[in-house]
């Protein structure tokens, strides 16, 4: 029962909110009630999938290969939490004041839709309801994407719109050819069973038609080019929304089916996943040198360190994919937290370009100090979390003998370094080229910034208890056959691996 | 029948991509209603079509892969209904365009960058 909250919850809260009367005060309450319940049981289930392994729910207790499953392994499960962090947060930012025409347009219930469609990405153990769940988070996000109707948000919208709807329509594709050949959905049924096949010809085929779609969805070189073209339009909680959960479904699914379906470290797809990872990191940072607004930096960079989550699932190893894992947490709270904070400079000055902010340090302090220390996460200065992540990418790469990627990934954290000392310098520390004419921030907008800053220096203080973690959740991705007993039975333990 | 439809599906593919490479709006929209519609197409065909066998069991005594296997109709009717739902939405939104640009061409939107 326990596995189905996570999804339950928010369905729940997202029909209680559209029913309620419209009280702005009311209704940012009951989401953020929400997203803490959310937050709640995603941390119980972490604790039983912690102490008692991969939890496994058979929705209406139909047997496995024909009902509904869902799974929870502590990848799964780390995950959710960082759902329910960030949900808190966005929630959270509700409460300094949202835009009175999309809220009442139904803000509050999309956030939760999009929370649910997460979640439920996550636990699916059928592949075809990772694409149900899919839909679910994406309608969500167009909605919220397009609640407005500014020409540059229109045009985001509509290139976010097509490149997701494309790979939705690649993911229905390859899910056909799998089950007119395997004959089942079940993702353990497919573990199971397809990489007995050995059908090198289908399975190059069907594995090309999945990257292609987890890569669009994950924002992977050469399909990541409505990313930037698209996060800096809407208002900077749905931002940071989208930045921190949806790119990141779409490399958790994309290290799920892969491990689970084609289970073979020396295939070609995987040498192909390594050299699209590091042309990721290379072109995104790149990119990110050139841009002169806020957010389009923090977009290039989103796109740069999807790189650095991928490579863990070309090396194949388990310190490899642990310090992807390890990456992705981090990740999720440091971009979050930081198109938060481009959230401040478009409340104080109406816009995030690079040019017209700056100041902040002798003005506001403390909100300098809040954002010096996601920036300087991302570009991995010592002792932050960034540095952990990424030594840990770099160790694993290096484990591999791939020098040249290392040789990449450190160049690429070079370009980091550069792109966040200039964000700190330009919008934080050189002197306002205007007097700010709005009033100074509040605690409400500060609180749940802080709420994630804190938890970034937690990540830090514990980054050994849960690399550790990741180690364990790694080796369980890499070994399918726990996946497989966990979720048909013992009887399946002969075929699996 | 698998061949047609095959057949079929690569048209549908073809078609929908080639027009959603085009500038204009309502191309696009139509461009992905049809490639949603070549991928449920191909689920048909890739399952393999089954003349004259029902899947209702009224025999005990018979195997069921000598019936109609009705998983991939579900999947279809599910993906057909996500797909109308998200081209009801892109239709909204390109009459928005519509409304505020006065153009469906996708270049024109972005004129104010």
């Amino acid at each position: 029962m326990l596995l189905a909250l996570p999804i339950l919850v928010p369905l729940a809260i997202a029909i209680a909110l559209q029913l309620l009367p419209h009280r702005p005060r009311l209704l940012r309450s009951i989401a953020f009630a929400g997203a803490l319940a959310i937050l709640a049981t995603a941390i119980s289930l972490l604790v039983r999938v912690e102490a008692g392994g991969i939890q496994v729910l058979q929705v209406a207790s139909w047997p496995a290969p024909f009902g509904i499953t869902l799974v929870a392994d502590l990848f799964s499960a780390l995950l959710l939490v960082m759902v329910g962090i960030i949900g808190v947060a966005i929630t959270g930012v509700s409460f300094a004041g949202v835009d009175p025409r999309r809220e009442a347009l139904g803000y509050h219930p999309l956030i939760l839709v999009l929370l649910m469609g997460v979640s439920g990405a996550f636990l699916t153990g059928d592949i075809f309801n990772l694409y149900v769940w899919y839909e679910v988070m994406l309608i969500a996000s167009f909605v919220l994407m397009s609640l407005h109707r500014t020409r540059a948000q229109l045009h985001a919208a509509f290139t976010y719109v097509g490149l997701n709807l494309l790979a939705s329509a690649f993911l229905l594709t390859a899910i056909g050819l799998l089950y007119g050949q395997a004959g089942t959905l079940n993702l353990a049924d497919l573990a199971r069973a397809w990489p007995e096949r050995r059908t090198p010809a289908l399975d190059a085929v069907l594995s090309m038609l999945f990257l292609t779609a987890f890569g669009i969805k994950a924002g992977l070189f050469p399909l990541f080019f409505w990313l930037p073209a698209s996060y800096h339009t809407p208002p900077a909680a749905v931002s940071a929304l989208l930045a921190g959960l949806l790119t990141k479904v779409g490399v958790y699914s994309m290290i799920r089916v892969f491990t689970l379906l084609f289970p073979d470290p020396g295939a070609g797809v995987y040498a192909l996943i390594l050299v699209l990872s590091a042309t990721t990191m290379a072109v995104g940072l790149v990119g990110a040198i050139g841009q002169r607004d806020f957010r389009r930096v923090l977009s290039f960079n989103l796109v740069g360190h999807i790189g650095f989550t991928t490579v863990g699932l070309a090396l194949w190893t388990r310190a490899g994919m642990a310090a992807s894992i390890l990456y992705l947490l981090h990740h999720m709270l440091v971009i979050t937290s930081l198109f938060l904070i481009s959230g401040l400079f478009l409340r104080q000055r109406r816009t995030t370009d690079l040019r017209a902010l700056g100041g902040v340090y002798q003005t506001q302090p403390v909100v300098a100090c809040l954002a010096m220390v996601p920036l300087f996460s991302l570009a991995g200065v010592p002792p932050l979390s960034g540095f952990i992540a990424k030594l840990a990418v770099i160790g694993a790469v290096l484990d591999t003998g791939h020098y040249w990627l290392a040789g990449v990934a450190l160049a690429v954290s070079l370009l980091t370094v550069m792109s966040m000392a200039r964000l700190w310098d330009e919008s934080f520390w050189k002197p306002a080229p205007a007097p700010s004419t709005q009033a100074p921030l509040g605690a409400t907008i500060l609180t749940p910034i802080a709420w994630l800053v804190a938890l970034t220096l937690g990540l830090t203080a514990a980054a050994g208890p849960v690399y550790t973690l990741s180690l364990r959740a790694a080796g369980q991705l890499l070994d399918p056959g726990s996946y497989v007993r966990s979720v048909l039975g013992e009887e399946a333990t002969r075929v699996a691996r | 029948m698998e061949l047609l439809l095959a057949i079929v599906a690569g048209a549908l593919y073809a078609t929908g991509l080639y027009l959603m490479l085009r500038r204009r709006l309502a191309q696009l929209i139509v461009g992905l209603g049809l490639l949603s519609n070549g991928s449920n197409v191909l689920i048909l065909a890739a399952a393999g079509v089954t003349r004259g066998t029902p899947p209702i069991i009224t025999d005990t005594a018979v195997t069921a892969d000598q019936f109609a296997d009705p998983v991939p109709q579900a999947l279809i009717l599910t993906a057909i209904v996500i797909g109308f739902g998200v081209l009801a939405f892109s239709l909204v939104l390109a009459h928005r365009v519509h409304q505020s640009v006065d153009s469906d061409d996708i270049d024109m939107i972005r004129s104010d960058f």
